[in-house]
């Protein structure tokens, strides 16, 4: 059963336990060739959400489905099985930082290829020709800048061409011209490798002018959805607040507190 | 009838000791894991040989230098000790035997668990502070298979080895003090060794003991760094956490061990 | 990462380890002069073993020709049994004597065999009929005691 969909999430809830819900009654669907944003305020859930998809935790309640399969029904070989044909990119890049730029990217096929030593030296030459750093593959990872290592580590995640990928934060603490790299590569590599992409991000302009789709998420709950024009022109208010960056809105600029004047003993 | 400050102390007991013990099963659920997946790492025998590098090679320097001294040290001692009794040709046994079977194994294994021990626990608290264990996982790669079980074998594969060459060293220090120094026979002072050290009793169960000292600390210390907060704070108390609880475990493995292989002797 | 330097580490730190551990097996240890050599058991009576213990050497001569093995009481006859592995490499006349010895005033107690002159040899398993048991230092000043009152009461 090949769906569009390449990921079907329907009414799936998640918490640590009973009291700390994370996520509730969420449904989503990723069409394949795609690129997803999943928004919103810190702690909105977002990572979790890409966390039970790439099946790391199960969700409690739900069901996610990923290429027509069931998660919860994968033991850890299958869970393994689906991974390998899932790319992420985490938050500050996570290399190995006691392996090589290249043993980086040739990781994955050393561990599950038996691909000879000069193939694996061609696709990994490959892979970070298309992040622009074939030739900084003898450096160690403490030697890259923080927008190099996101694109190494970026290459490291195509290395086995996956059919979905995951972007956890990319656009973090970049300066302006890594950022626009690595926004590019994120359109650029999902179209020509032909796969999926979701990324989770907080970072609004960058993100509607990249993907296809928005999923927003406030406290567990997706709230809104749509193309990022119909995200920008959004009437509810906690999409205004988080798309034009406003301070005050249903998000209180105010933590919750007494009144100010009672505070200082005016009255 | 109580009154609530000792309630909550008593509740407070409990929870630590419900927490201890669920954590100490977590342990040895890790621990049962690192064996099961050994299998691969001794199939690719070169992750177990680069750790072997960081935690054996890099080690022999402090077991050398410490070795000799402690020796040294035996040798003054034990002679002043001996002298009094008018047996000073009793030197060597004297030396061989605290070393071989006290000394050794556990000197060496409370150096290695602060050299080799903290070392590995602040590493692998960092790949996992780094998400680097996850990035592991999310590539299918098992990080107790990939990362975990070649630095436990190395760990107890460097282990006994390091306290060989801690005993041996010790012995040429004593010997340097004994003979050299002082001028004890040297004939008397390798005879008597020969004759009282026993090949069963006391080197193997000395190489025993080291290996049990080898299992207790890498495990320690590897459980300490894949178990420790995801922070700054988390490491470097994870890493202080491995060299207390391990330098413990150590003495307190050497008492049980000793107890039951020298009690008839 | 240049994999040989490593290599080249870890082969040194690996034959530095097993070298110690070498050099105390056969150099420290009692391994290299009676290790694993082939032995035969042979058994004692005494009647008091005084401070022997396991593992305590068996000399002939003064030269180590095995250890003792264990000891044991017997319940019937009231004597300790005494088993010794003796090296195969040395024979002894079925009328050797086996005594309970000190190395000087205060060391080690060893068991000596002194051979006799049978042309028989002691079969392995075999029991040495000859036996002199350890000297009680309190026995030995008590009969001396007695002895010298003996000696002045006959004097006088």
């Amino acid at each position: 059963m090949a769906s569009d969909n390449l990921v079907e999430i329907s009414a799936v809830g998640y918490s640590y336990d009973k009291r700390r819900t994370i996520l509730s009654g969420i449904d989503m669907k990723i069409p394949r060739g795609k690129v997803v944003a999943i928004m919103g305020i810190s702690g909105s859930g977002k990572t979790t959400l890409l966390r039970l998809i790439a099946g790391w935790f199960k969700p409690t309640q739900g069901d996610i489905h990923v290429d027509g399969v069931l998660t919860r029904d994968l033991d850890r070989d299958g869970l393994y099985k689906m991974r390998r044909r899932m790319g992420m990119l985490f938050q500050f890049g996570a290399l190995f930082t006691d392996l090589s730029v290249f043993d980086n990217v040739a990781f994955q096929m050393r561990e599950h290829t038996d691909l000879p030593e000069s193939m694996i030296r061609d696709i990994v030459m490959m892979k970070l020709q298309a992040v622009g750093l074939r030739g900084a593959h003898h450096l160690m990872p403490s030697e890259l800048s923080g927008g190099m290592s996101r694109r190494v580590a970026l290459a490291r995640a195509i290395a086995l061409d996956p059919m979905l990928m995951m972007y956890d934060e990319p656009f973090t603490g970049l300066d302006p011209i890594s950022l626009g790299v690595i926004r590019n590569l994120v359109r650029r590599l999902n179209d020509t490798l032909g796969s999926t992409s979701i990324v989770v991000t907080h970072d609004v302009q960058e993100a509607l002018d990249t993907v296809d789709y928005v999923y927003y998420l406030s406290e567990g709950v997706m709230v809104a959805h749509g193309t990022p024009e119909e995200m920008r022109a959004s009437k509810d208010p906690l999409v205004h607040q988080f798309v034009w960056g406003e301070a005050d809105g249903p998000v209180a600029y105010q933590y919750p507190s007494r009144k100010y004047n009672e505070e200082l003993e005016l009255v | 009838m109580f009154n609530r400050g000792t309630i909550i102390n008593v509740r407070a007991i409990g929870h630590h000791t419900i927490d201890s013990v669920m954590r100490f099963g977590y342990a040895s659920r890790f621990f049962a894991l690192t064996l099961l997946n050994s299998g691969s790492s001794w199939r690719r025998i070169h992750l177990i040989i680069r750790e072997l590098y960081f935690t054996g090679a890099l080690s022999m320097v402090i077991i050398l230098v410490s070795g000799l001294f402690v020796g040294m040290v035996l040798g003054f001692q034990g002679y002043q000790t001996l002298k009094t009794y008018g047996s000073e040709s009793a030197l060597g046994v004297l030396v061989a035997l605290s070393l071989v079977r006290e000394l050794g194994p556990v000197v060496s294994g409370l150096l290695f668990a602060s050299r080799a021990g903290s070392a590995m626990t602040a590493e692998i608290g960092l790949m996992k502070t780094t998400e680097q264990l996850s990035a592991m996982e999310m590539m299918a790669v098992d990080p107790i298979a990939r990362v975990v079980a070649p630095r436990f074998w190395a760990g107890v594969i460097s282990m006994p080895l390091l306290a060989g060459v801690f005993s041996a060293m010790g012995i040429y220090g004593g010997y340097l003090i004994g003979v050299v120094l002082i001028g004890v026979d040297e004939g008397s002072f390798w005879s008597q060794m020969q004759s009282a050290v026993d090949f069963r009793e006391d080197i193997v169960n000395g190489v025993i003991k080291s290996v049990v000292f080898g299992i207790a600390v890498t495990w320690i210390a590897l459980f300490e760094g894949y178990d420790s907060p995801p922070t700054a704070e988390g490491v470097s108390g994870a890493t202080t956490r491995t060299v207390v609880t391990s330098s413990l475990a150590i003495l307190g493995l050497d008492f049980i061990l000793t107890a039951f292989m020298f009690r008839g002797v | 990462m240049e994999r040989s330097t490593i290599d080249l580490w870890v082969g040194l730190f690996m034959v530095a380890g097993l070298g110690a551990l070498t050099i105390l097996a056969l150099k420290v240890s009692n391994m290299g002069s009676l290790g694993s050599n082939e032995t035969y058991s042979l058994t004692a009576e005494f009647t008091n073993i005084g401070g022997l213990k396991p593992r305590a050497a068996v000399k002939s001569s003064g030269v180590v020709v095995g250890r003792v093995s264990g000891i044991t009481f017997d319940n019937d006859k009231f004597v300790a049994r005494v088993t010794m592995n003796v090296d195969a490499k040395y024979k002894f006349p079925q009328d050797t004597s086996a005594s309970i010895l000190t190395a000087g005033l205060l060391g080690e107690q060893y068991v000596g065999f002194e051979g006799g002159a049978d042309d028989k040899m002691l079969a392995p398993g075999a029991t040495l009929k000859l036996t002199q048991s350890a000297v009680v230092l309190e026995k030995l000043i008590s009969q001396f005691m007695y002895n010298k009152a003996a000696e002045g009461s006959g004097s006088k």
